[in-house]
């Protein structure tokens, strides 16, 4: 699997301000100019160059899931300020603000529905809110949807672009949200319930070293970054440069740390097929 | 071993070169030395008394990292009645930042896992500063699981900085086999007994740290990010480690508060690191207790018990808009 790095484009200072953010969109693969409305119908990925943008969890849901079949669970969770953490910025300022970014209460969406036919439950984190970090919520709800796919008897499907892991903002309640939901994976174990993981861009820390990695079957998508210390922290530790290619999705591929690299646009299908072949 | 202080040790420090130097000195008259030196030491415990009933956060950070605090195998060397140490994850090396092995403590066969911290620079760098690899996550399981396979408590100690942030850490799957050992320790069928002993950091420490119980000793920190990795992301500067040092809730009692921690194991006056005869004394009567407490339980209880604790964790509202 070769991807050809295509030449950057320098643009003058002058086109980067007339450039309406809207209706056009600058590739952080190959650097050209998309149209946003072709990029969002080819799944968000770049058709030049196939670097996959970043998704938001609507985004996702509705790229996987059949139309019309997705009801979401638990929107009524929210999250608290257990530590009453005051920083430059206090905890509950930096989730004002990403809720007003992101329109959405917390960093992750569980529910039910169906993919190719086949019913599932469904987890997916969003890096857009506090870099889809693992707070009680993020923790609660996806130890719900394990054991509501006990319950019922539902695969289970997690997208994890969880990019920081573990939230400051709660201390040692989020990193304890590992064990919590790593012990409900562990239910799902018992219980025999297929769990299938996607890791996307990017998926570090607590959420890799948690739920993310605990899939029977692990599928990324290309170029995605996904690993346990972050880039910058072992580049200060190891004081040099890290190879290119580095804690990519290809990279764990070759050392055979999950089953498969899958392009955005035959994601469905793969997951589909894996469901008919698991399903008896 | 030579005794350090810490910056806020300094008046504990003078007085005890104090004691050193007269109990030294020939010249004086023995009945006026006695008398001096018993003076002196009670001035050593009330500065002591004042010095550590008012540690800030950060101060404790510091007292859990002391270079002279007991390690892991400080611990069982001296309260383990005999220990056996076993080497190796059985697929790629041996990591020397965790021990791990089984022994005898008060007549109980025990498995033991724990992070090795070095005191010298050398031995510091053999044992990669107490930061494990794959390698050592997976040789603490294939410890776990013996155990398991003759229900032998496990205990584990917890004294590091973090898991390994280096490019072969990665390569071997950092992430993974953390996960693993949290999956496979939440359905072990033998009770197992965390400890933090010093550093407790972030999913390094919790790698083997998901138990029954977990205790901490009165001076060790316990955080999901180093005060210094906090404050370099939140407030972006160094300066601001006291703050993020207190922003964290990282101590024992702020954690046994927030029901994360289940006992606080005391410290002798002065901390750990003062006193290892006496924080031997209390270690050893707390895992006493514990794993007589655990040992009543029935494993499928036990289980239940494990999943409900750490189930539980978590603080959120529950909002109108139900489904
Ligand atoms: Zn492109």
């Amino acid at each position: 699997m070769i991807f050809k790095r295509k030449k950057y484009i320098e643009l003058t200072p002058k086109e980067k301000v007339d450039i309406k953010k809207e209706i056009w969109i600058k590739c952080d693969g190959c650097g050209k100019l998309l149209y946003t409305k072709k990029l969002e119908e080819n799944l968000k990925v770049c058709p030049e160059c196939s670097y996959h943008f970043r998704m938001t969890a609507e985004e996702r849901i509705k790229s996987l899931i059949d139309e019309g079949t997705f009801v979401e669970k638990w929107r009524n969770l929210e999250t608290c300020d257990p530590l009453n953490f005051v920083g430059v910025k206090s905890y509950k300022e930096k989730l004002q603000e990403d809720m007003k970014k992101t329109g959405m209460k917390e960093a992750i969406v569980v529910g039910t529905g169906k993919i190719g036919g086949f019913p599932v439950s469904l987890s997916v984190l969003d890096a857009h809110f506090i870099m889809g970090s693992m707070g009680s919520v993020v923790g609660e709800k996806f130890s719900r949807i394990c054991e509501f796919s006990i319950e019922v008897g539902l695969p289970l499907i997690s997208i994890s672009g969880g990019g920081g892991g573990a939230r400051m903002y709660e201390g040692v309640i989020s990193l304890m949200q590992m064990a919590k939901t790593a012990s409900s994976v562990g239910k799902l174990k018992k219980a025999g319930i297929l769990y299938i993981s996607i890791l996307t861009d990017p998926t570090m820390g607590g959420v890799a070293a948690s739920f993310a990695f605990l899939g029977d079957i692990i599928i990324a998508e290309p170029k995605a970054l996904i690993g346990f210390a972050g880039p910058r922290v072992i580049e200060q530790t190891i004081r040099q440069k890290l190879p290119h290619g580095f804690q990519s999705a290809e990279f764990l591929y070759e050392r055979g740390l999950i089953d498969m690299v899958v392009d955005r646009r035959d994601l469905k299908e793969i997951i589909t097929k894996i469901l008919r072949i698991f399903h008896t | 071993m030579e005794k350090k202080y810490l910056p806020f040790e300094k008046p504990i420090e003078e007085i005890e070169r104090k004691i050193e130097e007269i109990e030294k000195n020939k010249k004086i008259d023995p009945i006026v030395k006695n008398t001096e030196i018993v003076k002196l030491k009670q001035l050593l415990i009330e500065k002591k008394k004042e010095i550590y009933s008012n540690l800030t956060p950060w101060q404790i950070v510091q007292i859990a990292r002391h270079p002279n605090r007991p390690h892991t195998l400080d611990y069982l060397d001296n309260i383990f009645d005999e220990y056996i140490e076993l080497h190796g994850d059985r697929a790629f090396k041996d990591d020397p930042a965790i021990v791990s092995g089984f022994g005898k403590f008060l007549g109980m066969t025990v498995a033991f896992v724990g992070h090795q911290k070095g005191r010298e620079t050398k031995e510091n760098i053999d044992r990669k500063f107490g930061m494990a690899h794959p390698e050592g996550y997976r040789k603490a399981l294939r410890i776990m699981k013996l155990a398991e396979k003759f229900t032998f408590p496990v205990v584990t100690f917890i004294d590091t900085p973090g898991a390994h942030p280096d490019i072969e850490a990665e390569e071997r799957g950092q992430a993974l086999s953390i996960a693993i050992n949290l999956l496979e320790m939440s359905l072990l069928r033998t009770p197992i007994l965390c400890i933090i002993i010093g550093e407790g950091g972030s999913g390094g420490a919790l790698g083997i740290g998901l138990g029954d119980r977990v205790l901490m000793q009165e001076f060790s920190i316990y955080s999901v990010i180093s005060p210094e990795g906090c404050a370099s992301i939140l407030w972006k500067s160094q300066n601001a480690v006291e703050e993020a040092a207190k922003a964290l809730k990282l101590t024992s009692r702020d954690l046994l508060e927030l029901g994360i921690i289940d006992e606080i194991i005391p410290e002798p006056l002065g901390g750990a690191h003062s006193d290892w005869e006496k924080t031997f004394e209390y270690m050893k009567s707390a895992i006493e207790k514990n794993l007589k407490e655990l040992k009543m339980i029935k494993i499928d209880e036990l289980i239940e018990l494990r999943y409900k604790k750490y189930r539980k964790i978590g603080v959120f509202k529950e909002g109108e808009e139900s489904e």
